[in-house]
């Protein structure tokens, strides 16, 4: 069923669709109308859970910690300040591998207040240990939900879904429902490997030793260097399962097909545009103007920002001039997050896996791009308008064009788009 | 899907079990022990008082007739010997103790004589 | 009402490992062993850091028998909350769902999320051992710490500020049941535990629990110093059964007595209490004279 509604509206059904068993939240714009409307649906007797009118985000993670320790599928929301406000929790619920799932209404945070959208509240919980997926219209919502909980419960990893408040949270789009008896065959009951429990007791997250110590069967058990290391094995991995769960939702629902990445027009490209988010949508337009200029550009989204696709990233950039990164976020006193992770991975397969093989046989030069560019723009929801992402592409390219495959751009730091100073 | 073991090595998830301070016995300069003439439950060769195993931190007095302490994780701190209503248990210290830990904790010939500090009272260690 | 239980009534069974790292002479290990008696095997437990956490084992080897959720420092009521809520939709709601806290987790860092849950009303049973300070960290001061303790971070003149009164204010919260309890009279604590677990609702119960090296004390007074907190009418037994206040146990028994001993009795127990002056000790008698006062009066 094709329905057009906002993209918290979207990420309520994808939660009701997903049967979630307990909801906690508590309110923050842009996030509120999503967790009102899940408190709707259970009010209503639409929805078989249990929702908790916690008294801040840092306890609406907690119960959710405790819910999933506990067996149940959780899930919450927030936005800025109230996913700063969990940051504790949110380490903690990758260190204790439990399958929630968070919607992120990406909003900026503060000082000084500001409600409307970018990227630093999540991009801030980039090292926690939870995977980031970042939806870009309203049916990757409701999909990411389903898609969420599937590749969390498969992981034993929790999944923040992260969409632009406002741009998609409050804006309305058709998008389509999945139908609930396919939605049965996607995503199976939630059976936890460990649920807490009297008859079959256990302390669950314990002080942890620097070493392995003997357990009480006489087998050794690991130290939290061991545990912490199987996460980040278990991260990594998740790009495969990501794709296994992508492609399996594909099957039954006959949409979707790149769990990691989101080409645009990248396949004869000199140029390519990295974002993630709305923004990389709206770059499709830049992209078609700069086209029609005679420019050969493309769009990379970054679907899943943690795990990093650093392989995807690589194969689909390897051939172009060079590549900007826009982000509405920074990594403050350098660069923009996604900008030094993009660089590590060219660098990682292009240069030290050694990709300067010359020419293919397409002609095309499969060394390492030329330059890597980074802008920011939308920071605290500064309008980012079309013909301002043109002009800034079409100047980078501009000032690296006499220089060849090997011309460096004249600016080392981020550009930032729109600024009025 | 991982399997419960399996799991269980990827979290911190400990089970129960004795002793994770480990042989707590060692923390011990001083052990209780009972004098059977005076312990009431001993005395009256039946359930009784029960005292020193009501306020036994450690779950190391057995309620039983007599009662019997496990000196392998006792820690010494003499709260049974303090509680006692008829001073059946002094504390001896350990390196007049010259019996295994497997010894029956009654052994009221051997016990020594109470400490000259035991009736004194509460008071702050400085 | 239901008959008292004594020791020759109190369950056998122990849900306590021996060999655990509790301190030698510890008034929680008491507190916590008969309450876990009280609690019994059908319980789910959550802890957030503190000493408990250090009693309850490290990993992997649990010294406790209950199953238990270790959280963050101010999450232990909001967990208990979604893990109700997990119960419930799992249809195991006659799990038992217990949070037990120290002074800090409860009167510090854990009372917003506490006074949430208590709001809500959530069906859950709150433990708070009260230490009077932050000991696992090496005894600081806590909400708790009473006017006059000397701790590591108030080393020379003392804490300078009153005792928080948690009870108070979770009675204030409207609940059914609040109640303080202390580990030298564990069976009181343990009827007060029962008695709150056959009522619905978020129920609380505070324990005070003497800490011989926080304190400074010798451990095998742990029981008498407790006795004599409340003796001096220093720490009261109470219950607040749907908002009616009602001395219990001893305390109550002092009522009828009227014969306090003088708190300097209790205070000189102690070396943390090392640095007050003659006048600060009849400062908190006379205190100690217009709370009882007020219990007298309300007696006659």
């Amino acid at each position: 069923m094709h329905i057009i509604e906002n993209g918290n509206v979207a990420a309520a059904l994808g939660v009701k669709l997903a049967g979630a068993q307990v909801i906690a939240a508590y309110p923050i714009t842009p996030q509120t109308p999503l967790t009102e409307k899940l408190a709707e649906f259970i009010e209503a007797g639409e929805m078989r859970a249990q929702y908790i009118p916690v008294e801040s985000e840092h306890s609406a993670l907690a119960a959710c910690i405790a819910a999933s320790s506990t067996g149940a599928r959780a899930f919450t929301a927030t936005s800025a300040n109230g996913l700063l406000y969990m940051h504790e929790q949110i380490h903690w619920a990758a260190g204790a591998r439990l399958p929630i799932v968070m919607c992120v209404v990406n909003r900026a945070v503060g000082a000084p207040w500001c409600i409307w959208n970018d990227h630093q509240d999540s991009i801030s919980q980039r090292d926690t240990g939870w995977i980031q997926m970042y939806a870009c219209d309203h049916q990757q919502i409701i999909d990411g939900v389903l898609k969420a909980f599937a590749l969390a419960e498969a992981t034993s990893i929790p999944v923040m879904l992260c969409y632009d408040g406002y741009l998609l949270s409050h804006t309305y789009m058709p998008f389509e429902v999945p139908d609930e008896g396919k939605v049965g065959r996607f995503l199976k009951p939630f059976k936890p490997p460990y649920a807490l429990d009297p008859a079959n007791p256990a302390n669950l997250n314990t002080v942890t030793l620097p070493d392995v110590r003997m357990d009480v069967l006489g087998e050794m058990a690991h130290g939290y260097m061991e545990i912490r290391y199987l996460l980040q094995e278990d991260l990594r991995a998740a790009l495969s399962v990501g794709q296994e769960i992508e492609d399996e939702f594909a099957s039954i629902f006959g949409r979707g097909g790149n769990a990691l990445v989101e080409p645009y027009r990248c396949d004869d490209a000199d140029y390519v545009v990295v974002g993630m988010g709305s923004l990389t949508y709206q770059l499709r337009d830049v992209v078609e103007a700069l086209r029609d200029e005679g420019h050969k550009i493309g769009v990379l989204g970054i679907r899943l920002y943690r795990p990093f696709p650093d392989q995807a990233v690589a194969e689909a950039l390897g051939a172009v001039r060079g590549v900007f990164v826009i982000e509405k976020a920074l990594s403050y006193g350098y660069e923009g997050a996604l900008c030094s992770d993009l660089k590590a991975a060219l660098y990682e397969h292009l240069v030290k896996g050694g990709g300067n093989g010359g020419p293919a046989e397409d002609g095309r030069d499969r060394g390492q791009p030329a330059f890597v560019k980074g802008l920011v723009a939308g920071i605290g929801g500064r309008d980012i308008r079309t013909l301002d992402l043109t002009d800034a592409l079409r100047a980078g390219m501009a000032a690296t064009a006499g220089g060849g495959a090997k011309g460096a751009p004249a600016e080392e730091r981020p550009d930032w788009i729109g600024i009025k100073l | 899907m991982m399997g419960t073991r399996e799991y269980r090595y990827k979290t911190s998830h400990s089970l129960p079990g004795p002793g994770d301070g480990g042989r707590t016995g060692s923390w011990r300069v001083q052990r209780p022990v009972i004098n059977t003439e005076l312990c009431t439950p001993c005395k009256r060769g039946a359930e009784a008082c029960f005292i020193c195993w009501l306020y036994c931190p450690d779950c190391v007095i057995s309620r039983t007739v007599p009662p019997v302490i496990d000196y392998e994780y006792c820690k010494g701190c003499a709260i049974c010997a303090e509680e006692c209503p008829t001073k059946a248990i002094t504390m001896v210290d350990e390196t007049d103790s010259h019996e295994g830990d497997e010894a029956s904790s009654a052994r009221a010939d051997e016990a020594a004589p109470p400490s000259a500090c035991a009736d004194e009272g509460p008071r702050p260690c400085t | 009402m239901a008959a008292k239980t004594t020791i020759l009534t109190l369950p056998k069974e122990e849900f306590v490992h021996p060999g655990n790292r509790a301190c030698t002479g510890c008034g929680l290990s008491i507190a916590y062993r008969i309450g876990l008696k009280a609690l019994g095997s059908d319980t789910i437990l959550i802890v957030p850091p503190s000493c408990l956490t250090v009693l309850q084992g490290l990993f992997p080897v649990a010294s406790t028998k209950l199953p238990c959720l270790n959280v963050t420092f101010a999450s232990t009521a909001a967990a208990a909350t979604g893990m109700l809520e997990a119960l419930k939709a799992q249809g195991r709601e006659h799990i038992k769902v217990v949070g037990w806290a120290g002074d800090g987790g409860t009167a510090d860092i854990g009372i917003q999320a506490l006074s949430g849950a208590a709001e809500r009303g959530d069906d859950f049973l709150f433990l708070c051992y009260d230490n009077e300070g932050y000991m696992n960290t090496g005894v600081q001061r806590s909400g708790t710490t009473p006017r006059g303790a000397v701790t590591a971070n108030t080393p020379i003149k003392g804490k300078m500020q009153q005792k928080k009164d948690v009870p108070a204010i979770m009675a204030a919260h409207g609940i059914d049941y609040v109640a303080t309890a202390s580990s030298a009279y564990p069976l009181d604590l343990y009827d007060k535990i029962k008695k709150a677990l056959s009522l619905q609702g978020t129920k609380y119960i505070h324990i005070h629990t003497p800490c011989p090296p926080g304190w400074g004390f010798e451990p095998r007074y742990a029981i008498k110093i407790g006795r004599l907190a409340v003796e001096t009418g220093y720490y009261d037994l109470y219950e607040v059964e749907k908002g009616e206040f009602r001395l219990t146990g001893a305390s109550e028994k002092l009522v009828e007595k009227r014969q306090l001993v003088p708190v300097g009795e209790y205070l000189k127990t102690q070396s943390r209490f090392r640095i007050l002056t003659p006048e600060q000790v009849a400062d908190t008698q006379a205190r100690i004279d217009r709370k009882w006062g007020g219990y007298y009066r309300t007696n006659e």
